[in-house]
């Protein structure tokens, strides 16, 4: 058991520092750096809790692909110009309340979390949802999403494929001019129509464009 | 004390595979080399040790011995971190590859999963070297590398499902047993050979090495990098593409299982088929980049969302609806 306490608390240790570094680093990727490594602290915890598919689902959805593209956006945009010219403008102050509503909120969840659990703990308690040891933690899983709330999960799938069309047709735009290459007509091109032998007179050339 | 033993037995187990691991590695750039050389009618190396098989040794000697330039302008800490990642990343996820009935080093639960997840962590390597080179070429480099590899991953993991369906356990060495009558290879042939193309381009081989086309790019993420260093990017990469054989010798052709049950193939050890099955796979690797010209980027895009994707997909329903009407899904 001493092993095992060393071992959740370092793993814990990492996630809290890290989790602060995200919002102290002065460098944006570096905070996405921290970001990952907070990522991957808790998908140890939850190795550590015996929740092995939510802990490797974990790294490779969050830290595999989100925090990937985390990284390209922050690599790209000029993060740090744009924050400070955000913080000059006259525009920051109409965000300010709406970010303050929704940390209050926050805050108050965490309350109400943190005190059920000192004071009634008998809420939290996950020994009367009737977990059976017996069958792999996968397969339960798989049991709750595939059989018992199947429709559920389908309709959750179905409001994200909704929102990412809804994300694409809001980012998308024609643009005029674009040079396109089509790989069908790249592939079906022969010789005939590319090649063409010309019989060319002396000291006059031929035109070959027009 | 007790604490102590079970430390030094499991250091132990870890060095007896790590270290094979390791030469093994160097083994296989020097074949890698000797495939290409032989498919254009050279020699390759053949002049240190017997058949030039200590070439990789020289090589890294001499790679100790450079000195290792880290540029003014780069980000020091994530510059060093970079190689230090890729080399970790691809040794560490060897701990659950199964060389025999029961020679795992961790028989977890979830086994196709982590190697899922050290695999698609293997990005963060390179875009941390690309990024804290703080230069143009290794930039492009590894964001071409990390669009490649999120990419392919998407395909990889829907021909893994193929095979877990077919399973029905997350386990490497069940995904093994499971293949005792007929090899996955037989009823999952396309499956396979979407998986050997995405597995090219998840590790960055030819025709498919466009992070590091050094026509366009000088040596993509590894411009900056000297020394040992590079030999880590380098050992790294080899011990993936190493670790890519081996899952797909473990998905589709068996992993440790010997082709026929019979008297005489029964007694040769798990262990020996399983190196056999890499080695077949490798050679592939080899030919391929030996072969075949490399792709342009919107192509290798347009490969892996427009047609891998959509045909794996459509073989998981096929699969499915196959298994689910003869009434063959896997129960436990």
């Amino acid at each position: 058991m001493i092993a095992h306490a060393i071992f959740f608390y370092v793993f814990s240790i990492i996630a809290v520092v890290s989790a602060i570094m995200v919002t102290a680093s002065k460098n944006t990727v570096h905070s996405v750096f921290f970001l990952i490594l907070d990522f991957i602290s808790i998908s140890c915890l939850f190795i550590m809790i015996g929740a092995e598919f939510l802990g490797m689902i974990m790294l490779i959805v969050y830290v595999g692909a989100v925090a990937v593209l985390f990284l390209f956006v922050v690599m790209m945009l000029n993060v740090a110009q744009q924050k400070n010219q955000w913080f000059i403008s006259k525009d920051s102050s109409k965000h300010i309340p709406i970010g303050l509503l929704i940390s209050v909120i926050i805050f108050f969840e965490l309350i109400i979390v943190i005190g059920g659990w000192k004071y009634k703990p008998e809420l939290f308690n996950s020994e009367n949802q009737n977990i059976i040891n017996s069958v792999s933690n996968t397969h339960s899983l798989g049991q709750v999403l595939y059989t018992d709330y199947i429709h559920i999960f389908q309709i959750s799938g179905m409001i994200l494929l909704v929102a990412m069309i809804g994300a694409i047709v809001l980012t998308f735009r024609q643009r005029e001019g674009v040079k396109k290459q089509s790989y069908i007509k790249q592939i079906s091109r022969e010789r005939a129509e590319g090649v063409e032998v010309l019989n060319v007179a002396s000291n006059k050339g031929v035109k070959i464009d027009d | 004390m007790e604490y102590l033993n079970i430390i030094f037995q499991e250091v132990y187990k870890i060095l007896f595979l790590l270290i094979p691991v390791l030469v093994s590695v160097a083994m296989i750039v020097w074949l890698d080399r000797r495939v290409w050389a032989f498919v254009q009618k050279r020699q390759g190396p053949n002049v240190v040790g017997p058949f030039g098989l200590l070439q990789s040794l020289a090589d890294a000697l001499k790679y100790i011995f450079k000195e290792i330039i880290i540029p003014a302008s780069s980000n020091k800490i994530i510059f060093i971190l970079a190689p230090i990642i890729t080399m970790t990343l691809a040794m560490i996820a060897w701990a659950v590859i199964p060389f025999g009935e029961d020679q795992v080093l961790a028989n977890i639960n979830v086994g196709i999963l982590y190697i899922f997840a050290v695999s698609s962590l293997g990005v963060y390597g390179i875009i941390m070297g690309g990024w804290a080179s703080n230069s143009k070429y290794p930039f492009l480099g590894s964001i071409r590398s990390a669009a490649q590899m999120v990419s392919y991953e998407v395909s990889i993991g829907i021909i893994i499902i193929n095979v877990l369906l077919c399973v029905g356990s997350l386990n490497l060495s069940d995904i093994v047993i499971a293949q005792k009558n007929m090899w996955f290879i037989i009823p999952l042939f396309p499956m396979f050979v979407i998986f050997f193309i995405s597995a090219l381009a998840e590790t960055n081989r030819p025709p498919f090495d466009l992070p590091e086309a050094e026509a366009e790019l000088v040596a993509g993420y590894q411009t900056e990098y000297s020394g040992m260093m590079y030999a880590m990017f380098w050992l790294g990469e080899y011990a993936n593409i190493l670790l890519m054989c081996a899952l797909g010798s473990i998905l589709f052709l068996g992993g440790w299982l010997s082709p026929i049950d019979l008297y005489p193939f029964n007694l040769i050890p798990g262990a020996i088929w399983l190196i056999l099955k890499i080695l077949l796979l490798f050679i592939l690797f080899a030919l391929v980049k030996a072969i075949v010209p490399r792709y342009r980027y919107d192509q290798l895009m347009r490969l892996g969302w427009k047609i891998f994707l959509p045909l794996s997909l459509t073989y998981v329903v096929l699969t499915a609806s196959y298994l689910f009407y003869f009434n063959l899904l896997p129960t436990n």
